[in-house]
């Protein structure tokens, strides 16, 4: 009997001939090709039903618009059909394994999600009183304390907004502890090692340092010898990541604490990997002046498009009097904001209005509470793990970086493996792309030849980062044979657009739609 | 063509009129940056000393100081590579210079690389 039901039996063969490049509809398969909002619009279409606005005298004068404004013009249907559409050709976190090193792309647990929309969280204002919004109030003490535990620091500023927000939190805190002691004129050069995240030297810049940067050494950790070489009587800071953007441990980073220190400057760290060590090891411990806390890597809040970051910084005892307001205290009357100086402190200012970014806080501080100490310890353990079986299993077709022995949360190859290939990072990570892969960190650290930096974080199955590996020694092994070049250089071949012109992008940059110039009518 | 002298950043410096030197990065550099998209030149009248940086050259890779061969004022600055920073890539010695510098000391370029030293500088870099 035909249980068919009008199916054909078998599916032809495929080949090239039968996958077309080009079809009619300009769509293929469900992958549907999306004009911009505004070349949709048609004038007049209209999605809500709204009343005629009463007429009201303009009293712009000379401002007064004086052409359409523009809008595209669209029904209901088309503007929900039109952002679904452009949602599925994201490539995010909960789409697939994104092994941006550096990024630390974890899972956003849903739990978070559901904390923050809690209306005693979502539903404030930070001008209420705040006799109103105690537990808030209690949730930004119960994180602070959370984040001064783990990290062994006396005090933390928790409004930063970003990283690179709590980069210029600490360093505004050094710079101030400086000019208290007089030596503002003084000590104008900060260290930053040659690997440093960009943001780092930025920030030294930004506060009128001048920027000495410190080599690498072989093993891809702070030259200790130049570096010692490099203090002095005018040096204000070292800056360093650790782990490093290697993704190395700073093995020596007491030895520089204790050196930066005894030379009468101050070790600001960025946290910004601090995913690996959350829970095993305390900052304080390695002398730590000041360092920022990425809540939207470490602690899993979301990034990229998904949320604003948050960058609260640990201060040293040393540097805690200059922490920034407002903060939260505990008194006699509950919770209070504490948003004037008092006593010993002496806060260098603000950051930004009001207090933070309330629902990463609210995010964090559920990731923590659900892990709990142990969980947390866990998470680094095994966001260095994966790493380590990422570099363990295709050491042998790819070329670790620094292969002197394991790395820390992101494995870090150098593009050694493509010598005399022709092919080069840039086309091997777009041929991760055909094979639904978001390519890894590229050519970054700059330290590293055609550096590709692998972060796959904890989040991560076995099955997963078997899938990954296997899909990376497919490519390795097939840039080794002749003629490989010309189809890697050829990717992507399978995604909505192929290779963008990004020379062109930055050169000449389209950064806003105009409408069509209409030559037919104007020719009538 | 007058002598070609180089420094280990990659650069080039070429006498250009008794004391006045033009300054570009070196084919082997712009390789390396790959395509060039911005280039920040110095104003002219200031003065740099040897090794100070000069200008910034910005690639869809990464972003570079470019620092003086030798000290002196800079007298001119290529201003076509505001509109066409691929210059530098198309031609490295020539149309894509950066600057010129009259110089104060020009012992100073006397003590660069020549030719076959840089080529071989760069052929141990592998």
């Amino acid at each position: 009997m035909d249980k068919s039901q009008g199916r054909l039996a078998a599916v032809p063969a495929a080949s090239e001939t039968l996958a077309p490049a080009a079809t009619h509809s300009g769509h293929r398969g469900l992958m549907l090709e999306e004009p911009l909002i505004f070349e949709q619009g048609v004038p007049g279409r209209i999605g809500v039903d709204v009343p005629a606005a009463p007429a009201a005298k303009s009293r712009l004068g000379s401002f007064k618009r004086k052409a359409p404004i523009g809008l595209p013009c669209l029904s209901e249907p088309q503007v929900v059909r039109h952002f679904t559409r452009l949602s599925q050709k994201n490539y995010g976190i909960d789409s697939g394994l994104f092994a941006l090193g550096s990024c630390t792309m974890k899972h956003n647990p849903r739990l978070n999600e559901k904390m923050a929309r809690l209306p005693g969280f979502a539903d404030i204002h930070p001008l209420q009183p705040v006799q109103t919004v105690q537990g808030a109030l209690e949730l930004i003490d119960e994180l602070a304390r959370w984040l001064k535990t783990l990290t062994g620091m006396p005090a933390v500023a928790m409004s930063p907004a970003a990283g690179a927000h709590g980069e210029l939190c600490g360093m505004v805190a050094i710079w101030s502890a400086i000019q208290a002691k007089g030596e503002g004129a003084t000590r104008t050069r900060v260290l930053v090692p040659e690997s440093a995240h960009g943001t780092n030297p930025a920030t030294a810049a930004l506060l009128g340092f001048t920027v000495d940067p410190i080599p690498a050494d072989a093993r891809g950790r702070v030259d200790l010898a130049a570096f010692e070489k490099k203090l002095g009587p005018d040096v204000a800071a070292i800056m360093l990541t650790n782990p490093n953007t290697c993704g190395l441990f700073e093995n020596d980073i007491r030895k520089i604490a204790d050196l930066i220190h005894a030379a009468g400057g101050y070790f600001y760290c960025d946290g910004a990997n601090y995913n690996a060590i959350a829970g095993r090891v305390r900052p304080a411990d390695l002398g730590v002046d000041a360092m920022h806390i990425n809540l939207h890597k470490t602690f899993s809040t979301p990034h990229g498009g998904g949320g604003p970051g948050s960058g609260p910084v640990v201060l040293s005892a040393l540097l805690a009097p200059y922490a920034p307001l407002p903060y939260v205290v505990h008194g006699a009357n509950g919770f209070a904001l504490v948003e004037t100086a008092t006593g010993a402190a002496k806060p260098f200012g603000r950051l930004k209005a009001f207090n933070g970014q309330m629902g990463m806080f609210v995010r964090a501080l559920a990731y923590m509470l659900s892990h709990g100490a142990d969980g947390i310890r866990q998470a680094s353990t095994d966001a260095v793990l994966n790493a380590n079986y990422i570099l363990a299993r295709l050491r042998d077709v790819m070329s670790p970086a620094f292969d002197g022995g394991p790395c820390m949360h992101e494995a870090l190859f150098d593009d050694t493996f493509l010598k005399d290939t022709g092919i080069s990072t840039l086309d091997f990570a777009k041929a991760m792309i055909d094979e639904g892969y978001h390519p890894m960190t590229m050519y970054f650290p700059l330290v590293v030849h055609g550096a590709m930096l692998v972060e796959p974080t904890e989040s991560e199955s076995k099955e997963s980062l078997d899938a990954f590996i296997d899909t990376l020694r497919y490519l390795a092994i097939e840039a080794r044979k002749p003629g490989a070049a010309v189809w890697f250089q050829a990717a992507p071949r399978l995604t909505p657009r192929r290779r963008l012109d990004e020379t062109r992008a930055a050169r000449a940059p389209v950064l806003r739609w105009k409408p069509p110039v209409k030559t037919a009518q104007a020719a009538e | 063509m007058p002598e070609l002298r180089f420094t280990k950043d990659h650069e080039w410096i070429r006498v250009e009129d008794g004391d006045v030197y033009a300054i570009g990065i070196t084919a082997f550099a712009q390789g390396q940056l790959g395509d060039v998209v911005f280039v920040e030149l110095p104003e002219i009248g200031k003065k740099v000393a040897k090794g100070g940086q000069a200008a910034v050259v910005e690639s869809v890779k990464a972003a570079s100081d470019i620092y003086a061969p030798v000290s002196g004022t800079v007298v001119a600055a290529n201003d076509a590579l505001a509109g066409e920073p691929g210059l530098v890539n198309s031609d490295p010695t020539g149309a894509g210079w950066f600057f010129k510098l009259k110089a104060t000391e020009t012992a100073e370029f006397q003590d660069l690389m020549d030719q076959a030293a840089y080529d071989a500088f760069v052929a141990s870099l592998g």
